[in-house]
C-alpha cells in the first residue's frame, strides 16, 4: 500500500495498463512533456516514449474522432478533455459515432477508448473550465460514465474503464484531486462499473451522491450526527449504468431519500435518480424524493460561485426538512 | 506516368486541372501512354458501366417503393472505379456516402448496400469487406477517423492506406481542418479525396468557399495536394496510385480534390432543377467519365462497344437477384434493437427490452 492521491492513482492505474498492454496510448492537449495542465499523465512519456503518451495539435473533435479511428484499427486510447468546458467540440464525434459505432456496423467495429475529462467547479477558475456536463453523456445510448470520489476508486474504475470493450467517459473531480489522500494498493485491481457504494449506513435517510459532492455531504452528515440523524450515503460512482439494486435497498429502508449533484437541475442526474426511487420504493417513501443540485445558471466565475457550490450546511439545512417532512 | 516530378512542378496556386485525355477521349499528350493495360481499361470500363446500371437500378428500386432514400453515384464512377483498382484488401475505406464502385471492389456486395438503404443496420456489417467502415452522414466527421487510423497503422507498423473520401460541402467543416493538420503532423498515410461534384445539395461551389480550388487547401497543413479530372479515369488512376505508393513508404497524406459533376440528384428526395440549370448539366454531360471512356476505346479500337444490350441486360439480373437477396434478408428482430449497443447489455438495458417484450406478448401493436 501507498498513500496516494487522486492524481496519483490516476497516474498509477495508466502507468499499469501502459506496461501491461501495448495497444494503450495516451494523448491529448498537453499530456505529453508537461504531463498534463492537472499532472495527471507526468512521467508516463518518459516511461513509454512519445508514440504513446503524446500531445496532440489542440483540437478536441479530432483528439475524439481518431481515438474512434484507433480503437477500431487495434488499439485502446486513453485521450484527454483538458477541461470539462472543452469537451463541447468533441461532442459530434461522441454523440455521433463513438456511442454508435458497435451498433451502427453490428459489432464487426467497437471503440474500446476512455476519454477522460476533469471536471466540477469550486477551484476559481476561468469560465468554460467548471463545468458538470455528466447529463449529455449519460443521456447518450452506447456510452459508460463514472466519476469516483476517492483515490481507491479512481484507481480501480479507471483501470475497468480501460478493460472495458465499450467507450467509457472517465470524469474527474478536479475540486478533489489533491484534497483526499489513501491507501492505496500499488499493484494492478480493478472496480466494476455499474455498482454503487454504500459509504455510510443509516436509518432515516438516504443521500446518494458522487464526485467532489461526497465530501460536502461527508461534512453535512458530521452535523448531522451532532443531531442525533440516522444517515446512508450512497457514492453512486457510475453514472451509467446506474446501480438500482443498491437504491432500492437503501431507499425501501430509510423511506427518505436526497440526491445532491453539482450539475445543474433540469434533466440532470437528479431527476434521473428520483424517477428510479419513484420506479422502485414508491410504497416505502415517507416523504417527496428530493433533489439539491446546481441552479439552472451558468456557473459562476469564482466571486458568485459560493451562490452556486453547494455547501455542507445547505445539504444540512435540506436534511433536517426532509427529516421534518 | 505521374511520378514525384510531376507532383512536384504542380502547384495547386496555378488553379490548372490534371488530365489525360479531353472530352473525344483523345490524349492530350500526344506521347503520353497509359498505366493499365488495354485489357485494364476494358476492365475498368465494364466496372463504369456496371456501377452505372446498378445505380439506375436502385433509383428505380426506390421509385417502386421497395427501398428508402438513395443517394446517386451518376457521373462519379471514374473516381470509384479508379480507387477500386487501387485499394488493396489490407488497405481501409472510410466513406461519405457516394462512392459506390469502390465499395463494390472492396468486397461489400450489392446487397448490402440495398438492405442499408432498405433500413437495416446488418448491412454494415460488410461480411466480406476488410477495413471498410460504414456510411458516415454527419459530413466529413468521418476524416478524423481516418487520421486515428493512420496512426494506428504507424504504432503497429503495418504497410497499409488509409482512404477517406468528402464531398466538396464537406471542405467548409472543421473537422475537414482537423483531420488534414492531424494526419500531416502524424504523418499519417491517408489519402484524402475530396469528390468535388460542384453542389453541397443546393448549395453551389462559389457559396461554399472563395478558395480557387479545393486542393489549395491542402497546402497550409503542408500536405502534397492536387486538383485531377474526376471525370477521366487515367488521371484518376495514375494520381490515386501514386497516393497509395507514397502512404505505404511513409510519405504521410496527400489531399486530392476529384473535380465531377452529380449528374443525378442529391438523393431521391430531392430535385436538382430547383437549384441548377439545363446548361449547366449539358455542359457536364459532355464531360461525362464513360462517354470519354468509351471514346478512347473506340478511337484505340480496343473493343467493338456499339452494341451493349445484352451486358447490360446481364447486369440487371445479377443486380436483380442482389437486390432480391436484400428483400429476403432475415426480419428484423427486437433483439437487434438492443443487442449491439454494448459488448455485454446492462441490466438496464435488459430491464427495458423487457418491458417491450412484456407488451408484445400482451399482442403489441394492433
Amino acid at each position: 500500500m501507498k498513500v496516494m492521491n487522486m492524481v496519483q492513482a490516476i497516474n498509477d492505474a495508466m502507468d499499469i495498463m501502459l506496461t501491461e498492454d501495448k495497444s494503450v496510448v495516451a494523448y491529448g492537449e498537453d499530456v505529453g512533456v508537461e504531463g498534463g495542465v492537472f499532472r495527471v499523465t507526468e512521467g508516463l512519456q518518459l516511461k513509454h516514449g512519445v508514440n504513446r503518451v503524446f500531445d496532440s495539435p489542440l483540437a478536441e473533435s479530432a483528439i475524439a474522432g481518431t481515438a474512434l479511428g484507433m480503437a477500431i484499427a487495434g488499439l485502446k486510447p486513453i485521450i484527454e478533455m483538458q477541461f470539462d468546458g472543452f469537451v463541447y467540440p468533441a461532442m459530434n464525434q461522441i454523440l455521433s459515432h463513438i456511442s454508435r459505432f458497435r451498433n451502427r456496423t453490428r459489432g464487426k467495429f467497437s471503440v474500446p477508448a476512455v476519454i477522460r475529462i476533469p471536471y466540477g467547479g469550486g477551484i476559481n477558475a476561468l469560465e468554460h473550465h467548471s463545468e458538470s456536463p455528466e447529463a449529455y453523456f449519460g443521456h447518450t445510448p452506447g456510452l459508460k460514465v463514472v466519476i469516483p470520489s476517492t483515490p481507491y476508486d479512481a484507481k480501480g474504475l479507471l483501470i475497468s474503464a480501460i478493460q472495458d470493450p465499450d467507450p467509457v467517459i472517465f470524469m474527474e473531480p478536479k475540486r478533489i484531486y489533491r484534497a483526499i489522500k489513501q491507501e492505496v494498493p500499488e499493484e494492478k485491481y480493478s472496480i466494476p462499473i455499474g455498482k454503487a457504494k454504500v459509504l455510510q449506513e443509516g436509518e432515516q435517510l438516504t443521500i446518494i451522491a458522487y464526485g467532489a459532492m461526497i465530501r460536502e455531504v461527508q461534512k453535512a452528515m458530521v452535523l448531522a450526527k451532532q443531531k442525533d440523524l440516522s444517515i446512508e450515503l450512497i457514492d453512486l460512482r457510475s453514472i451509467w449504468p446506474i446501480d438500482r439494486d443498491t437504491i432500492r435497498e437503501s431507499v425501501r429502508k430509510t423511506g427518505r431519500v436526497l440526491i445532491v449533484t453539482e450539475a445543474a437541475q433540469s434533466y440532470g442526474p437528479a431527476a434521473e435518480l428520483i424517477s428510479i426511487v419513484n420506479e422502485e420504493a414508491f410504497l416505502s417513501l415517507e416523504a417527496p424524493p428530493t433533489r439539491l443540485t446546481g441552479h439552472d445558471t451558468v456557473i459562476p466565475l469564482p466571486m458568485g460561485e459560493k451562490y452556486y457550490m453547494i455547501s455542507p450546511e445547505r445539504i444540512m439545512f435540506e436534511i433536517e426538512k426532509l427529516i421534518r417532512y | 506516368m505521374f511520378d514525384k516530378n510531376t507532383l512536384d512542378s504542380y502547384k495547386p496556386t496555378d488553379n490548372k486541372m490534371f488530365s489525360r485525355i479531353d472530352d473525344e477521349g483523345v490524349p492530350l499528350d500526344k506521347n503520353w501512354k497509359p498505366d493499365l493495360s488495354s485489357e485494364l481499361i476494358l476492365q475498368s470500363y465494364r466496372e463504369m458501366l456496371f456501377e452505372r446500371t446498378a445505380d439506375y437500378m436502385a433509383v428505380s428500386y426506390q421509385r417502386q417503393g421497395r427501398m428508402f432514400t438513395y443517394p446517386p453515384n451518376l457521373g462519379q464512377e471514374a473516381i470509384h472505379i479508379a480507387t477500386g483498382m487501387v485499394i488493396k484488401d489490407d488497405d481501409w475505406f472510410v466513406p461519405a456516402f457516394r462512392e459506390l464502385g469502390a465499395w463494390l471492389a472492396k468486397g461489400v456486395s450489392l446487397k448490402e448496400i440495398f438492405l442499408y438503404f432498405k433500413g437495416n443496420e446488418d448491412a454494415s456489417r460488410f461480411v466480406n469487406a476488410k477495413r471498410m467502415l460504414p456510411v458516415s452522414v454527419p459530413i466529413a466527421s468521418q476524416l478524423v477517423h481516418a487520421a486515428g487510423i493512420g496512426y494506428a497503422m504507424n504504432y503497429l507498423d503495418e504497410k497499409a492506406a488509409v482512404f477517406a473520401f468528402v464531398g466538396d460541402g464537406g471542405t467548409s467543416e472543421g473537422d475537414f481542418h482537423e483531420a488534414l493538420n492531424f494526419a500531416s503532423v502524424w504523418n499519417a498515410p491517408v489519402i484524402f479525396v475530396v469528390q468535388n461534384n460542384q453542389f453541397a445539395i443546393s448549395v453551389p461551389l462559389h457559396m461554399q468557399t472563395k478558395s480557387i480550388n479545393l486542393a489549395i487547401k491542402g497546402l497550409a497543413y503542408n500536405i502534397p495536394s492536387i486538383l485531377v479530372d474526376g471525370n477521366d479515369i487515367f488521371a484518376m488512376h495514375e494520381v490515386i496510385d501514386y497516393a497509395r505508393k507514397q502512404a505505404i513508404e511513409g510519405n504521410g497524406p496527400m489531399l486530392i480534390e476529384a473535380r465531377t459533376f452529380r449528374m443525378g440528384a442529391h438523393t431521391t428526395s430531392d430535385d436538382p432543377s430547383k437549384y441548377r440549370s439545363k446548361e449547366e448539366e449539358e455542359l457536364w454531360a459532355a464531360k461525362d467519365p464513360l462517354k470519354r471512356l468509351k471514346a478512347y476505346i473506340t478511337n484505340n479500337k480496343l473493343a467493338d462497344l456499339s452494341n451493349e444490350d445484352a451486358l447490360i441486360a446481364e447486369y440487371k439480373q445479377k443486380i436483380d437477384k442482389e437486390f432480391e437477396a436484400a428483400e429476403q434478408h432475415p426480419a428484423y428482430k427486437l433483439d437487434d434493437v438492443f443487442t449491439h449497443m454494448y459488448q455485454d447489455m446492462p441490466a438496464e438495458l435488459k430491464r427495458q427490452k423487457n418491458n417491450l417484450e412484456n407488451f408484445m406478448k400482451d399482442g403489441g401493436v394492433k
